[in-house]
């Protein structure tokens, strides 16, 4: 039993207004399996209604709001300096990485650039944000194809970078320590070296996992050949980050894009893989683990002396006009729009996420695999709901 | 007759049922928390429980207090007959299996005259625990419980074979389908004429062992064939409804079916109460054979939980080719080797 890409079209267009409520009664061909909104493999309240012949999967629906926490209108009525403590929370696993874009379209539009120690301090946050994001991921790449153990290691090693978010900021999950022109506050005595420090065990982490889960033969198995995204493809649904990467489409903001951040002083490598499965996925995460560590590290070592905060004014109004500011965060590009009309906070602000986009792929993606394969394909595709939901 | 005791036979009846109870019960509790607990929390780089007891030894009553606490719950979909009904079959079913191990050179629950079958009898009954992970699975009335319960069902009945299979092996070389001849024979074997350590077979039937212990780690549902019970896929697969006592039966079931069969393999493998240098027919033995053999389940056991914790989980297809394309013609080759060298010797 087969169902084609037009009636599988037709039947989500129909059905569209009332398939939240509605589609678990369909259960004329194929069973119908609500994978959530509570389901562990969906770390969220992700929710995938699939039509099941057995075990293969005919077609898939991924449900998402449920978790939506209206960010996109809470900014409107906020101030400038309130909005980062917001968007902290909409990619929660790594929360520098959300201010930055949102600071930058901010100084972009104001005219502002932050100094070069504040430009430096920022990249170096935004790439601890993305290890102990990745780092979350190797485990919870683990815990989804069955092995529990990894997690656990993952936990323990990201507790190391954590700490030394704290140490700066005092916030261990939501910093937010960016300020409009910089930063809130220097570094403290000897930050550096411990971090240096770190990111050599980070590196050893890595080292780690690629023996323990990435070389694992079952882990293979169940990874390599499935669900394959093809390149243009991946373009086509707008894929952004590793996953596009995985695809072998050799796009990275940090690289393309000059934006007053310090990554153009780095040097770091791009990282592709061809294949475009799920091994491929996982594997360019934990190299791009690695190039951060890399990042940290060249950043660390070179940091320039001087102010970390530019001048602006104590009242921050941003000049009327209009930015569109995008950083490669985590999990892919994440960008800010921001409509200013002059005032202390912003007209509209839309938040460009990449999970957003990464999952819209999943219906294409995951027709005619096994239900164990969607998991891994999920899993593998990487996303945080929040990011999903904003 | 039984420790050099005169007993009635009622007496020794609730003597034996008390021993079953205990062997399913003890291996059961021991293996939670010596491995799931404590050898698990060391490979995962935590303590595990440390409050309840010293070094939390008594965390298992804890938790067993509290899923005795708990309502019992029944879905509203579910046929409750069926669905009250499972977890008991999965658990008579250990009690059934356990049986037929002897202990020590009297400490055997039935008697040999009576049931001569042993081993058979042990792949016979392990196999109607599929049928109460049906019904739960069924019962339930959730697709996520039947989905777990058909992979059980296929995953069981695909690995029932070479489990088979890898004992005929043993059976072959001992003569007999008797567990307790099969300690005997593996006590008095000789290994070309040097008979100090007897014959343990898993010297000469290390193949069907390997064998043994994977299809044991399927027909347990560990890891890394755990797909019935898959929690990132399926949910607890058959138990997802299951609440309270009826959930403990099945965990109690899940420990103590590994229990049986880690205690069946060190019968059949390592030599089982016995060990070299001890007198296999004194009376000491009824009471040393038991903590012997408990000694050579724990090391089973500790394969178990090790591959549990160590390894991702294969898809239920990769298995079912596994154990066509791999094992069973594994097995048959074992048979085939074990009986020409049967006779050549």
């Amino acid at each position: 039993m087969t169902v084609t890409e037009s009636e599988q079209l037709a039947y989500v267009a129909a059905k569209a207004a009332d398939a939240r409520v509605n589609v678990e009664l369909e259960t004329d061909d194929g069973m119908t399996l609500n994978i959530g909104p509570q389901h562990p493999a969906t770390h969220g309240t992700l929710r995938i209604v699939a039509k099941l012949d057995g075990e293969q999967v005919l077609w898939v629906e991924p449900i998402m709001g449920y978790m939506h926490r209206g960010y996109e209108k809470l900014v409107e009525v906020r101030t400038y300096p309130q909005i980062t403590t917001l968007v902290n929370r909409i990619d929660w696993l790594a929360a520098s990485c959300n201010e930055v874009p949102f600071i930058l379209a901010a100084e972009q539009l104001m005219g502002v650039e932050a100094p070069l120690r504040a430009q430096y301090l920022r990249t170096i946050f935004h790439e601890m944000g993305r290890i102990a994001h990745l780092t979350m991921f190797l485990g919870d790449m683990g815990v989804q194809i069955g092995a529990l153990t990894p997690m656990f290691y993952a936990m323990r090693d990201r507790e190391f970078v954590l700490n030394q978010t704290e140490s700066v900021s005092g916030g261990r999950f939501h910093p937010n320590f960016n300020r409009i022109g910089g930063l809130k506050d220097d570094i403290p005595k000897g930050w550096l070296d411990e971090t240096i420090r770190i990111m050599r065990k980070m590196e050893a982490f890595c080292d780690q996992m690629e023996e323990l889960l990435l070389g694992n033969e079952i882990f293979e198995q169940r990874t390599r050949g499935i669900g394959i995204i093809p390149a243009e493809i991946a373009q086509q649904y707008g894929l952004t980050g590793a996953n596009l990467r995985a695809s072998g489409v050799d796009w990275d903001l940090r690289r393309d894009v000059d934006s007053p951040m310090a990554w153009k002083h780095a040097d770091f490598d791009v990282i592709t893989h061809t294949d475009g499965d799920c091994y491929a996925r996982t594997w360019v995460r934990l190299q791009e683990t690695r190039e951060a560590c890399k990042i940290v590290t060249q950043l660390c070592e070179d940091l320039p002396a001087g102010p970390i905060m530019a001048k602006v004014p104590r009242i921050i109004k941003v000049p009327a006009g209009e930015a569109y500011v995008a950083t490669e965060n985590p999990l892919g590009e994440m960008g800010y729009y921001v409509v200013s009309q002059g005032d202390l906070g912003p007209f509209r602000v839309k938040i460009r996420t990449a999970s957003f986009h990464n999952i819209s792929i999943v219906p294409w993606v995951l027709r005619g695999v096994y239900v164990p394969d969607i998991i891994s394909i999920l899993g593998s595709l990487y996303f945080i709901l929040g990011d999903i939901d904003r | 007759m039984m420790l050099g005791l005169e007993l009635a036979y009622w007496q020794e009846s609730i003597l034996r049922s008390l021993g079953v109870l205990a062997a399913v019960l003890l291996p059961a509790g021991t293996f939670v928390y010596v491995f799931l607990f404590k050898m698990v929390s060391f490979m995962q780089n935590r303590l595990g429980p440390m409050e309840a007891g010293p070094y939390g030894s008594m965390q298992l009553l804890a938790e067993v207090g509290k899923a005795l606490q708990k309502e019992d719950v029944v879905p509203d979909a579910a046929d409750r007959t069926l669905f009250k009904m499972a977890p008991y079959i999965v658990v008579a079913t250990v009690l059934l299996t356990y049986v037929v191990v002897p202990f020590g050179p009297d400490m055997v629950f039935i008697d040999n005259q009576f049931f001569g079958t042993g081993i058979f009898y042990v792949m016979a009954v392990s196999s109607i625990s599929v049928i109460g992970i049906i019904l739960a699975g069924w019962a339930s009335a959730s697709k996520y419980s039947l989905l777990g319960a058909l992979r059980a069902a296929g995953q069981l009945i695909a690995y029932e074979l070479p489990l088979v299979l890898s004992v005929i092996g043993v059976v072959i070389q001992a003569g007999t389908l008797d567990l307790q001849r099969i300690v005997v024979a593996q006590a008095t074997g000789e290994i070309f004429g040097w008979g100090a350590i007897g014959n343990p077979f898993i010297l000469t039937q290390f193949i069907g062992l390997l064998i043994f212990m994977i299809a044991m780690q399927a027909e347990l549902a560990q890891t890394p064939f755990d797909m019935p019970v898959a929690e990132s896929e399926v949910v607890g697969g058959y138990h997802v409804e299951y609440t309270g006592l009826r959930f403990l039966l099945f965990f109690i079931g899940e420990f103590a079916t590994a229990g049986a069969f880690a205690a069946i393999a060190a019968t059949l493998f390592l030599g089982g109460w016995w060990l070299p240098g001890l007198d296999l027919e004194a009376n000491y033995m009824n009471v040393l054979g038991p903590i012997i053999l408990l000694a050579k389940m724990m090391v089973f056991g500790g394969i178990i939980f090790f591959i549990r914790f160590t390894y991702p989980r294969l898809r239920e297809d990769q298995l079912q080719r596994f154990a066509w394309k791999f094992l069973i013609p594994l097995a048959l080759v074992n048979i085939t080797a074990t009986g020409i060298l049967k006779v050549v010797f």
